[in-house]
């Protein structure tokens, strides 16, 4: 396990050092000149002996989705948890490589992780509503916790209505954020997100604790938000990820095999461990 | 074993099952009844308006009350939660937050070993500490044993409640943005804020029902007093005092303020629960 060279799976397949390979897997759509959103170079994370994300490089264009598949265990959280610098806090964590958002690297000297954060939101696996406050204070938490003034009622209003939840809750903003059901709790946590305007949305399994209706509802969801936003979700589902990514990557011990556009990664993938896991034989 | 009889068996062990644990709860109900029942019965009948309000009358004389002891109890208890609370709130935080060094599990080993300690050794540990250097009992000496006396347990019951927060929810406060410190106090220690409310309550509650560190801190005092600086009379003490005492009227006196002291103690607890009660409709 030591963190040194690409390892010979990689090279083999994709010659050269990481960084040439960004060019190869992004996709060839229309806006393939736009400058990309999220880049990740040789990014490595390890915890104490552990090296679990092994020199992962990809890149992710504005306003699309990016769904990160793979097995348990594979280091799809982890990965999508250095996107937002959640691993600062976790003792023995440490993250080495390039994450540029916009062109500025998240893990150079003298960026703050907090003022990061406002910029990468973070939908999580369970929801997760502070159980303390009303629905309404939830959704308003982001801005009344960091000072940020402004109409609070008018935002909560704007982003629980992107968030396809304000019908079922304006009649009740002042109950608990906690008394909803599991799939409208999820949809305030992703407007809770929303409220402090961020510019890259990271979903960690969102849907995964949710029943099929309401996991529709968050698919739907996701399709629309990536109007404004970037997003990266991490899903356990195929169907999932086909159904509301536009790239698709394949993760497998930490390791990033394969990424492309979601139609070729399902129906053409040049991995054999990829078909592998899209046809179903392990995972 | 065929089906039927061990469907039989299991009913008849389940119904066993019940009853032994019917009688376990009246056993342990039968003596908090006949406290409640012998403190109630015996001085229910001494309690008046005077029995508040005025002041202890000497042997022999009808009426008086134990006004006093009860401001003083009072007095005292609120000193003590005035040093007593922050301190042991603020270490309950901190070994929550930071406490896996080794100056986390110092104060955690210390905390436990001196809330074992008995009431009475810390009764001396104030006597030495604060009455000996002040040259006499003050109301003072009586809180700051009551103080040390709460701090261990409410450190501890604190650390533990902020550790059951769930790290998911500093986790969202992180991801919006939200500077480390803002998190634990606005998140993490507001979510546990209502166990720490009951924890602080039942302090107090046990504050004030404690004799043993009074004795020789505050002492006593016939008559009304809020100097912080001399000697106090106190609703556990006065017990004690009448308890003690050759005369029947002190006996009845030692029962109605019995009966007092556990109405404080009631209403503490009542207090906490009406406290902690969430604001929020339909909050789980």
């Amino acid at each position: 396990m030591t963190p040194a060279a690409p390892s010979p799976t990689m090279t083999s397949e994709k010659p050269g050092p990481p960084p040439p390979v960004v060019a190869q897997q992004t996709p060839l759509a229309p806006g393939a000149d736009v400058p990309n959103k999220v880049e990740v170079q040789d990014l490595n994370v390890h915890f104490r002996a552990n090296h679990a994300i092994r020199h992962v490089t990809l890149s992710v264009k504005p306003q699309t989705v990016l769904a990160v598949i793979g097995p348990s265990g594979c280091g799809k959280s982890t990965f999508i948890r250095a996107l937002n610098r959640m691993h600062d806090l976790v003792p023995g964590a440490r993250v080495d490589g390039k994450v540029y958002v916009d062109g500025k690297d998240l893990y150079a000297r003298g960026i703050d992780p907090v003022l990061l954060r406002r910029r990468v939101g973070m939908i999580f696996q369970r929801p997760n509503p502070f159980p303390t406050m009303s629905i309404f204070e939830n959704v308003a938490a982001g801005l009344t916790l960091n000072g940020i003034g402004g109409n609070h009622a008018e935002i909560v209003e704007r982003v629980l209505r992107q968030a396809a939840l304000w019908d079922e809750v304006k009649d009740r903003l002042k109950h608990a954020g906690t008394s909803l059901s599991g799939g409208q709790q999820q949809r305030l946590c992703i407007a809770r997100a929303l409220a402090v305007e961020p510019e890259v949305l990271l979903a960690d399994e969102p849907a995964s604790a949710l029943d099929p209706i309401a996991t529709a509802k968050i698919e739907e969801l996701i399709h629309e938000l990536k109007e404004k936003y970037t997003i990266i979700i991490v899903t356990h589902s195929m169907q999932q990820a086909a159904r509301v990514s536009d790239n698709t990557a394949f993760f497998y011990l930490g390791e990033l095999i394969e990424m492309g556009p979601t139609a070729q990664i399902f129906t053409n993938p040049r991995e054999r461990r990829t078909e592998d896991y899209v046809t179903g034989k392990f995972g | 074993m065929n089906l039927h009889s061990s469907f039989t068996y299991r009913k008849v062990v389940d119904r066993g099952m019940a009853v032994v644990c019917a009688l376990c709860f009246i056993g342990a109900f039968i003596p908090l009844i006949s406290v409640l029942w012998l403190v109630v019965s015996n001085g229910a009948a001494g309690l008046s308006w005077a029995f508040f309000t005025e002041l202890p009358k000497p042997v022999g004389e009808a009426g008086g009350g134990i006004g006093n002891a009860l401001v003083g109890t009072l007095y005292m208890v609120g000193l003590a939660c005035v040093i007593g609370l922050p301190l042991g709130v603020g270490a309950g935080v901190y070994l929550a937050e930071k406490g896996d060094g080794t100056i986390g599990s110092t104060v955690r080993f210390m905390a436990e070993v001196l809330s074992g300690v008995p009431s009475i050794v810390i009764g001396i540990v104030a006597y030495a500490l604060v009455v000996i250097p002040m040259g006499h009992f003050s109301a003072t000496a009586g809180a700051v044993a009551l103080a040390i006396l709460m701090i261990p347990t409410l450190a501890r019951a604190t650390e533990e409640l902020v550790r059951l927060v769930p790290g998911s929810l500093r986790e969202a406060s992180l991801a919006l943005g939200v500077p480390n410190w803002k998190t634990s106090l606005s998140v993490v220690i507001r979510t546990a804020m209502g166990g720490i409310v009951t924890a602080c309550l039942l302090a107090v509650a046990r504050a004030a029902g404690e004799t043993a560190p009074l004795l020789f801190t505050a002492l006593n005092n016939q008559y009304w007093n809020l100097n912080p600086s001399a000697p106090t009379a106190s609703l556990t003490v006065a017990i004690y005092n009448y308890a003690i005492s050759p005369y029947d009227d002190w006996h009845s006196k030692a029962w109605t303020a019995s009966l007092v002291l556990l109405i404080v103690v009631g209403l503490l607890n009542i207090a906490s629960r009406v406290l902690t009660r969430s604001r929020l409709k339909g909050a789980r």
